[in-house]
């Protein structure tokens, strides 16, 4: 099922021409990796999902994304309600500078979730959900700062989890991150995909190669190719997907 | 002391600076010591139970009056500017576009007006407010011409404070569906506040010292008013006013203690009041 569908989406930052006539789709339950070089758009085809690119000033965006079918790029869309459905979690890890509890807690209090009880609970699901309730239980009220880098991602992750979202936006997720902990959150994204749909960047092929389900390669702004990752790395239909891919760019 | 001196030995360039710096502290740590210490040695003697009448006379020279007068006039020149400064900020920082025009001219106009002489100030006060609006000399002409004066230098600190908060936690917040209120009063505000604290504190020292803006706006009249409408000097105007006359030295010593403690102790209060408005 396609839970994501773009169509002729063309994106400029002023007079930059930064997503060219871009087309895709994007199935429910599985992992979508965006690859390429840096600069190529990926994330700001990522951040258009959700429409954070609508803080940047000058920025203009033509064509459709349909959300189960509905374009939420849409003039009436609420905002605030996309940004509850599709999710992001950051290339670097951004806790809020308070406890592990009140991180959690922000987002479903923000869509007017209220009671100890039913926070409690949101708050143990949501870090389970990430895989870090055992690491964390007996600290929930330690300063969110206080973890480390791969910590604070899990915890970001959960966080997103916590307004219980259908996409997770996944910018460069692990880039700041250590090997451990860069595999702990690659398997904690395979075990997500069965709830939620999964859109992610990446710089790193292997990564890409790894958990994804359908790889985009992008280049310039444009989709060169988009195709099941394992197809698309061992056969690539573009020679210049083929070239980065081989490394010989990029 | 010996293993200073093998270093200095070793990496003479490093020692001297240690030692530069070590110096500076020490000048400026005694500088301040020497000051505070002056004025508790020459004022704490002078304290008598005589200086805190309810009336202002001649014999007496009561500064309760002026006491009384420079807390109205700080909670009347914060009230108005504050929220004002603080709300205008906010706007400059989360809510106008970054690096347009507006803002720069905002910013540049606060840095310019922060920077001018208080006498400046005085003079507009007391053509705008005490002869235009005639409101004569009076705490609520000499209030709102301090206001004026503080209004640029909390717009810029609380600026500063906000724009120091990374962007990142701002996108945080939005990517999880919050809306531009929730995200500044939840997670710009809080961390923000010992900033904006410390803006809040420099505009209370320039309030309780001034006194070239108020002599023209508030008056130098010793007792207590009856009303905003009523002319009165602060601690600093009393201060001056008493060195002017040459007659009361003593007391004007007395009056400097106080003040001392009041700032102290304002500082103090605001630290709290920021803790507890930034907590939640």
């Amino acid at each position: 099922m396609d839970k994501l569908k773009i169509d002729h989406l063309d994106l400029y930052y002023e007079q930059f021409h930064a997503l060219k006539d871009v087309n895709l789709t994007i199935q429910r339950n599985a992992i979508a990796a965006f690859i390429g070089p840096s600069g190529c758009g990926k994330s700001t085809l990522l951040k258009t999902l959700n429409r954070m690119n609508d803080l940047i000033p000058g920025c203009k965006i033509t064509g459709e994304v349909k959300l189960d079918g509905e374009n939420i790029l849409a003039p009436d869309t609420d905002v605030n309600l996309l940004r509850k459905r599709v999710g992001m979690v950051f290339q670097k890890p951004n806790p809020f500078p308070m406890s592990i509890y009140d991180n959690i807690c922000y987002g479903p209090r923000t869509h007017g979730v209220r009671g100890r009880a039913r926070l409690d609970e949101l708050v143990e699901t949501s870090l389970r959900n990430a895989a870090i309730w055992e690491e964390l239980k007996d600290r929930l009220n330690k300063s969110a700062m206080s973890l480390s880098g791969g910590q604070q991602q899990r915890l970001c992750i959960a966080r997103a989890l916590a307004v219980q979202p259908e996409v997770l936006l996944m910018d460069e997720p692990t880039s700041a991150l250590d090997p451990i902990s860069t595999a702990k959150i690659e398997e904690l994204a395979m075990t997500l995909k069965e709830k939620y749909t999964i859109v992610m960047v990446t710089h790193n092929m292997q990564q890409a190669l790894r958990i994804s389900d359908q790889t985009s390669f992008f280049l310039l702004g444009e989709i060169v190719e988009t195709g099941e990752t394992e197809r698309l790395f061992s056969k690539p239909r573009d020679k210049r997907t083929e070239e980065y891919i081989t490394g010989r760019f990029g | 002391m010996r293993r200073y001196i093998q270093n200095f030995r070793r990496y003479p360039g490093s020692g001297l600076l240690h030692l530069i710096c070590t110096v500076s502290m020490g000048l400026v740590a005694g500088t301040f010591l020497l000051l505070v210490g002056y004025i508790l040695i020459t004022g704490v003697p002078e304290l008598k139970w005589s200086l805190f009448s309810l009336e202002y006379n001649s014999d007496n020279v009561s500064l309760f009056p002026a006491l009384v007068n420079t807390l109205l006039m700080t909670g009347l020149s914060l009230l108005i500017a504050a929220p004002l400064g603080i709300g205008g900020a906010i706007y400059l920082a989360e809510y106008a576009n970054r690096g347009s025009k507006l803002v720069k001219a905002v910013r540049l106009t606060a840095e310019t007006l922060s920077g001018i002489p208080s006498i400046l100030y005085g003079l507009f006060g007391m053509m705008f407010f005490v002869t235009s609006l005639k409101w004569s000399y009076s705490l609520l002409a000499g209030g709102m011409t301090l206001a004026i004066m503080i209004l640029p230098l909390i717009l810029r600190t609380t600026e500063e404070a906000l724009l120091s908060i990374p962007d990142s936690y701002r996108e945080g917040s939005f990517g999880l569906g919050a809306g531009r209120l929730r995200t500044v009063m939840k997670i710009v505000l809080p961390p923000a506040g010992s900033g904006i604290l410390a803006g809040i504190i420099l505009a209370i020292g320039r309030v309780v010292g001034e006194t070239a803006a108020l002599i023209y706006t508030a008056g130098t009249v010793g007792n207590l008013p009856d009303s905003l409408m009523s002319s009165g000097r602060t601690l600093a105007v009393h201060m001056y006013v008493l060195s002017g006359e040459g007659l009361h030295v003593k007391e004007a010593s007395a009056t400097a203690v106080v003040l001392l403690v009041i700032v102290a102790g304002m500082n103090a209060l605001s630290a709290a009041v920021a803790k507890k408005l930034t907590k939640g």
